[in-house]
């Protein structure tokens, strides 16, 4: 990586992250940790009729793990749940437009973690 | 070799993996509180071993076995000396943590439900989570000092918290974030008269000066091979007389007198009650290859320089705006050794300390394995940059050069922040 990591893309995302913040009434909740730096993801989700309908998302951390955050939640949004808890680590990677070296998929995919056990979350209806 | 700060010739030409590569570049190592790089008597003595001497110890009666052994209890004494013990009260260990669980897990029968440990908020998770787990089998209980508003050592409060329900003080010798030393040589004989057991991790120490067991007073004190120089993996603990009977953590070969086939008997005053199974020999030699470079050097003017290199990266850092140092600065008059935190205004600090890898500085980012200082601080995550023995300042240029071009990188313009974006410490 690793210039590739901080292009423009990235830390515009951060600078200006999209779907931030928090809904007000969501449907499914989360909040997660990683524990070696302290970053923190919050995230609610508003599901119905199996589709995610909005996200949001807030929280401490780095650039790799808002960008990644930001650009996560404006994916998913209008997909099918069952489509959502398919993707894994490759789908951060391929939006991100590059990989993160090992220690640093750990904040990449900190989002990702973060809607899975949201959408697992026991408020489902 | 490069110069240094004073002019003298520096150490540096002794360590291999900070030498020029091919094109002519060199990495610019700021992470020895993280581990140190090993100098070539250290490399030379493993392999060396390995090559030449390599045979079970304690054992074998061919002239190979009985040379491996007579070199493992060499490395003994030789890391004895680093600090002041006398070998027979050394024992070799995995690193600091494996030596602080030997000294909790070994108290664990001494201590009773009512009884507490007192800890300070500047300990490394090494010296918190053993003793958690102690707690949880005695029902004793943990009890922390405060600290002073520059997050030293509250040490009056410490000593406040001192009671005769306290069996046990365990405390760092030097603060692994602030890179204080603690002033145990007023800490240490109170805590004696109270008749509490004084456990110190030096694994943050004993790289930068030379300690004395018995001026402590302390009862054990923990440290690694691997921040001094040594190989990963390897530690010592010197025990006290008054704990050498204590309870070994690991049993099996090589600790017992006599097996039988429902009991044993468990050697009783020397370290081997403690080294059950095959050791890291290697290991063990390659940090009597360490002790013995460290004594062989002028360790108070290195130290020095040390300093002198701290000092200059404060300066030269705290002159860049959007740069926050963290901790007492060099002008607050603490005993310490060179570590220095720093933050950038809206730059996590592992972005930051990629940016500079990627520069080939390298740092540490994150909370170094101390969270409950770090919460005490209120600080999520920190930068360190930590000085030794082979740093110039052609290193500290680098720093500030990498520095200067991550925030530039993140260019000038603030992080937008919603009402809610930072979720504070007291919620987690």
């Amino acid at each position: 990586m690793n210039d590739a990591l901080y292009r423009e893309i990235i830390l515009e995302e951060y600078k200006h992250p999209k779907n931030h913040g928090r809904l007000e009434r969501p449907t499914h909740v989360a909040r997660i940790r990683n524990s070696s730096c302290g970053d923190e993801l919050h995230v609610t989700l508003d599901v119905a009729d199996d589709t995610i309908r909005d996200v949001r998302f807030e929280g401490t951390g780095c650039a790799v793990s808002q960008a990644a955050a930001s650009l996560f939640t404006e994916r998913i949004k209008g997909l099918a749940v069952a489509d959502v808890q398919r993707m894994d680590e490759e789908e951060i990677v391929r939006l991100l437009g590059a990989r993160p070296n090992p220690m640093r998929m750990k904040c990449a995919v900190l989002v990702l973690r973060a809607v899975a056990d949201a959408l697992e979350d026991k408020r489902q209806k | 070799m490069a110069e240094d700060a004073s002019g003298s010739k520096g150490l540096l030409a002794d360590f291999p993996a900070l030498a020029p590569a091919p094109d002519g570049t060199r990495i610019t190592y700021l992470d020895s509180a993280a581990t140190a790089q090993k100098p070539q008597q250290v490399i030379d003595a493993v392999s060396g071993f390995y090559e030449r001497h390599n045979a079970n110890i304690n054992r074998g009666l061919y002239a190979l076995g009985l040379e491996a052994t007579k070199l493992y209890e060499e490395a003994r004494a030789d890391v004895a000396r680093l600090l002041g013990a006398p070998p027979k009260h050394v024992i070799f260990t995995a690193g600091t943590t494996d030596a602080l669980n030997m000294v909790a897990y070994g108290l664990a029968d001494r201590l009773r439900e009512g009884d507490e440990i007192l800890l300070t908020p500047h300990e490394h998770h090494a010296n918190i989570v053993p003793w958690q787990q102690i707690v949880l089998r005695t029902g004793a209980r943990i009890v922390y000092c405060g600290l002073n508003d520059d997050f030293t050592i509250d040490v009056a409060d410490l000593k406040r918290k001192m009671t005769d329900r306290t069996k046990v003080l365990a405390i760092t010798h030097v603060s692994n974030v602030l890179g204080t030393v603690t002033p145990l040589h007023e800490i240490v004989p109170y805590a004696k008269s109270k008749g509490i057991i004084v456990v110190v991790d030096g694994a943050q120490a004993i790289p930068h000066f030379p300690v004395d067991v018995y001026a402590l007073g302390c009862d054990a004190y923990a440290c690694s091979a691997h921040k001094a120089l040594g190989p990963t993996g390897i530690g010592v603990l010197y025990l006290s007389d008054k704990l050498m009977g204590m309870a070994p953590y690991r049993t099996g070969g090589d600790m017992i007198d006599d097996v039988t086939e429902q009991s044993a008997e468990f050697a009783r005053d020397e370290p081997r009650r403690f080294e059950a199974g095959t050791p890291n020999i290697a290991g063990a030699v390659g940090f009597g290859a360490a002790a013995r470079y460290l004594t062989t050097i002028d360790r108070g003017r290195e130290l020095e320089r040390e300093l002198t290199l701290f000092r200059k990266a404060w300066d030269a850092l705290s002159a860049i705006p959007r740069v926050t140092l963290h901790g007492p600065s060099p002008d607050a008059g603490y005993e310490r050794v060179g570590i220095i935190e720093f933050t950038i205004d809206n730059v996590h600090p592992h972005d930051v300390a990629q940016l500079l890898g990627d520069a080939g500085v390298c740092i540490r980012s994150g909370k170094h394995c101390a969270h409950p200082l770090l919460r005490r601080m209120g600080i999520n995550a920190l930068n360190r940059a930590s000085f030794y023995l082979y740093n110039t300042e052609a290193d500290i240029d680098a720093l500030v050069a990498a520095v200067k071009r991550a925030i530039a990188r993140f260019d000038t313009q603030p992080k937008p922040r919603t009402e809610d974006a930072h979720i504070p410490e007291a919620r987690r």
